[in-house]
């Protein structure tokens, strides 16, 4: 049964893939099948996840190879489960996407490219959640972010290639490390399958062990973003489509946290590295957040609390008990819902608005109460309000490092609650500025701000040095200054007009502005479209996702307690892969 | 089957020599630093199988004297991908040079005019108003700046000569046009 079911979540988003460019010319063809194969994986998934939950563990060796060579999938609790809030996620951002394709013409977003790519992105993430040996986890890391890049840079505007060239090269660098210390592992145990790993790297010398580990999660780090290697983040996220960016924050940092979950479960659970782990994770929460707080667009609020909120999860791994565990898995789960429906909620903000930026927006508590209280509700979960997901989770976390102890624990413990309550300042100031106070308010400094603009036409050339000489507007007498006047005059024109196009695309409209800057500037003021239903329903959906979360708090976090249970013990995986099925 | 020494200079000299280049600012050269680190890599993952022994090829050699065929096969994935990365990071290089006749790694102006705002009235301000002039040289993006001195000025000045074209140009525009 796991043998037929565990390649389905790789399998199908391939295929989907595809035939998804097979029928790139017709796009509602296009959107059937992605839509369906996705919905087909989240099936599979919960499938997976109730066999898993009931059986524990399997193991499927892919090509009729014998076990510890074979190309390994294991479905245990944690994949399982991080399988099925992926693709759920996947397929909720992809409706949204449909739906915005559908009401903007897709201009934003090239379907024929879309659909394909995103679909070989989820297949990249399910491959890294069920890969069973380290290599495969790296493909399965490549997959998924090759067909980032190509997400991120959708469109190929300026400011999404300046953003994309950064996360690649970060990307690369981080899988030559993954690579790197894959290939030094082979050269000590002489496998890279993780079960036979848990064996056979127990026998290495500390030093060698403690510097394997250190080179795998330095290598996972930077693709969790944990804090000193996570400033590539807030810079390439916010520049992407909304949809692009809520999937990349739901689920690609949170792979990169699996990983780490199951390298310091499974092969160094002696917790050499833990002390690390500890500091870097109270420094990923602190430093996050106080960049949150310092940032005044929407996107860009939410992708630093994304960098510090992968804090809590640093710390539920660091404090390596079961009950650390299932609170970091527990708030994986949470933080994949919440962090994508509130970068789909970021999407509808910008479209009834015009902008993402808090000192523009205004009064959409009144235009628009349904994505108030779209954006209200995670939002509120998001910084930890009682009866919601976050709260439980933050909860679980806070109670499993108090059970631990130690004035380390307490400090992180402590760095914890004032993370969640600058978290809940982040989100009131958006609240505040976007939707409660009067539009008047952000109209006029809309106006002021636009004619300050339009006031000052030379004053990107302030302190350049031939820009002291002239009131360049005025028209100077012929032959005075020849030729050296007008390329200066020239450059002049052609910075405000890049700059112009930076702002407008920076803001709001990425194909509106390029070639004519006035276009491009009218382009970003609030424009009153109205949202259209599919994307509502798809962003309304995940918020009651959300919402459900805390409903089915309860057994969800029975069943990651399992999980981190299986976790420690380690020996269910490890049994699973030596009793695998061959075949599939 | 002794061990050489050849490969860990080699793998040793291309590390050093990717980091290098890496760090440049220059994006051809980090895309030739990734190309160096990327094959050190992949040179240390084929090390990795011990020394060299006969081609692993059933019926062609014993199997104590055959060399691992593992690192090969994960070599040969690795250097796929490698390869693909690096034509797709090429393309990217050559559509920020269309864009912004520019290949050097950007500024991230948001993070510098939040920085730049006061601290007084960073809540009254919109990072977007905040005029590049009032920025400092260096702060300033691509074409709005002297974002390096030297070695990028035929850049800056093709930028700034050609700031008006619309970025898409597929053909260059004319190299005489300052002279008229």
């Amino acid at each position: 049964m796991i043998g037929a079911l565990a390649p389905l979540p790789v399998l199908l988003p391939l295929l989907g893939a595809a035939a998804a460019l097979l029928v790139g010319r017709h796009p509602r063809v296009q959107r059937a099948v992605s839509i369906a194969v996705l919905a087909g994986v989240v099936g599979v998934s919960v499938a997976l996840l109730l066999i898993a939950d009931a059986e524990g563990a399997a193991a499927v060796a892919v090509g009729d190879w014998p076990v510890p060579v074979a190309i390994m999938l294991v479905v245990d609790r944690l994949s399982a489960l991080m399988l099925v809030v992926a693709s759920t996620v996947g397929l909720g951002v992809l409706v949204f996407a449909v739906g915005q394709g559908t009401a903007d013409g897709d201009e934003e977003t090239p379907l024929s490219i879309f659909h394909p790519t995103f679909l070989v992105l989820m297949a990249g993430v399910s491959y890294a959640f069920l890969a069973g040996d380290l290599f495969n986890l790296y493909v399965g890391f490549e997959v998924l972010l090759t067909s980032s890049y190509v997400l991120l840079t959708l469109g190929g505007s300026a400011p999404r290639i300046r953003a994309g060239i950064t996360y690649v090269v970060v990307s690369l660098l981080s899988s030559l490390l993954f690579l790197a210390s894959i290939a030094l592992i082979y050269a000590a145990t002489g496998t890279v399958n993780l079960a036979q790993l848990a064996i056979r790297l127990p026998e290495l010398p500390d030093g060698t062990q403690l510097m394997l580990q250190a080179m795998l999660l330095i290598a996972f780090g930077i693709k969790a973003a944990v804090f000193p290697l996570s400033a590539w983040l807030p810079d390439s996220y916010p520049t992407a489509p909304a949809p692009v960016t809520a999937v990349f924050a739901g689920l690609l940092t949170k792979v990169g946290v699996y990983a780490i979950i199951r390298t310091q479960t499974l092969l160094f659970p002696g917790g050499a590295l833990d002390d690390v782990l500890m500091w870097a994770a109270l420094a990923t929460m602190l430093v996050g957040i106080l960049g949150a707080v310092a940032q005044s667009d929407v996107r860009r609020i939410l992708s630093f609390t994304l960098v510090s909120h992968i804090g809590y999860m640093v710390f539920g791994i660091a404090l390596a008990t079961t009950a650390g565990l299932a609170g970091a898995i527990f708030y994986v789960v949470h933080h994949i819902a919440i962090q994508t429906t509130l970068f789909l909620v970021a999407g509808l903000i910008e479209r009834r608005g015009g902008t993402t930026s808090t000192a523009r927006l205004g009064g959409l508590a009144t235009a628009s109460p349904v994505l108030a209280v779209l954006f209200f509700v995670p939002a509120m979960n998001l910084a930890g309000i009682p009866p919601f997901s976050g709260f439980i989770g933050k909860v679980g976390l806070l109670d499993a490092g108090i059970a631990v102890g130690g004035w380390q624990v307490y400090v992180l413990v402590g760095g914890a609650v004032v993370t969640s309550l600058l978290t809940l300042l982040a989100m009131s100031r958006v609240w505040t500025r976007a939707f409660w106070r009067p539009p008047t308010q952000a109209a006029s400094a809309d106006t002021a701000a636009a004619a300050a603009r339009d006031a000052g036409p030379d004053d990107g050339a302030e302190d350049d040095p031939a820009g002291g000489e002239e009131p360049a507007e005025e028209p100077l007498p012929e032959g005075l200054a020849g030729g050296a006047t007008s390329t200066t005059t020239a450059r002049r024109t052609g910075r405000r007009g890049a700059w112009q196009r930076h702002v407008a695309v920076a803001t709001a409209a990425p194909a509106g502005g390029e070639g004519q800057p006035t276009g491009g500037a009218n382009g970003s003021r609030p424009s009153t479209r109205p949202l259209p239903a599919v994307m509502m329903a798809a962003t309304t959906t995940m918020v009651l996702l959300t919402v459900g979360l805390t409903v089915i708090a309860g057994p969800l976090y029975g069943m990651t307690t399992r999980s981190a249970g299986d976790l420690r013990e380690r020996t269910p995986y490890i049994e699973a892969v030596y009793g695998a099925e061959v075949g599939g | 089957m002794t061990p050489t020494i050849v490969l860990p200079v080699v793998i040793g000299g291309l590390y050093a020599a990717g980091v290098y280049l890496l760090l440049d600012r220059s994006l051809t050269r980090v895309i030739l630093g990734f190309i160096l680190l990327g094959n050190a890599t992949n040179l240390l993952l084929l090390s990795a199988s011990g020394p060299a022994g006969l081609s692993p090829i059933f019926g062609y050699a014993e199997a104590e004297e055959m060399s691992d065929p593992l690192p090969q096969a994960l070599v040969l994935t690795a250097i796929v991908i490698t390869f693909g990365v690096t034509a797709f990071l090429l393309a990217m290089v050559h559509r920020s040079w269309r864009l912004v006749r520019q290949e050097v790694i950007e500024i991230d102006e948001e993070d510098r005019r939040v920085a730049a705002r006061k601290g007084t009235d960073a809540d009254d301000m919109d990072p977007d108003d905040i005029e590049p002039g009032r920025l400092a040289p260096q702060d300033r993006p691509a074409g709005k700046g002297n974002t390096l001195h030297s070695d990028v000025d035929v850049e800056e000045q093709l930028a700034h000569r050609y700031g008006e074209f619309a970025s898409d140009d597929v053909t260059l525009p004319p190299t005489r046009r300052g002279e008229q």
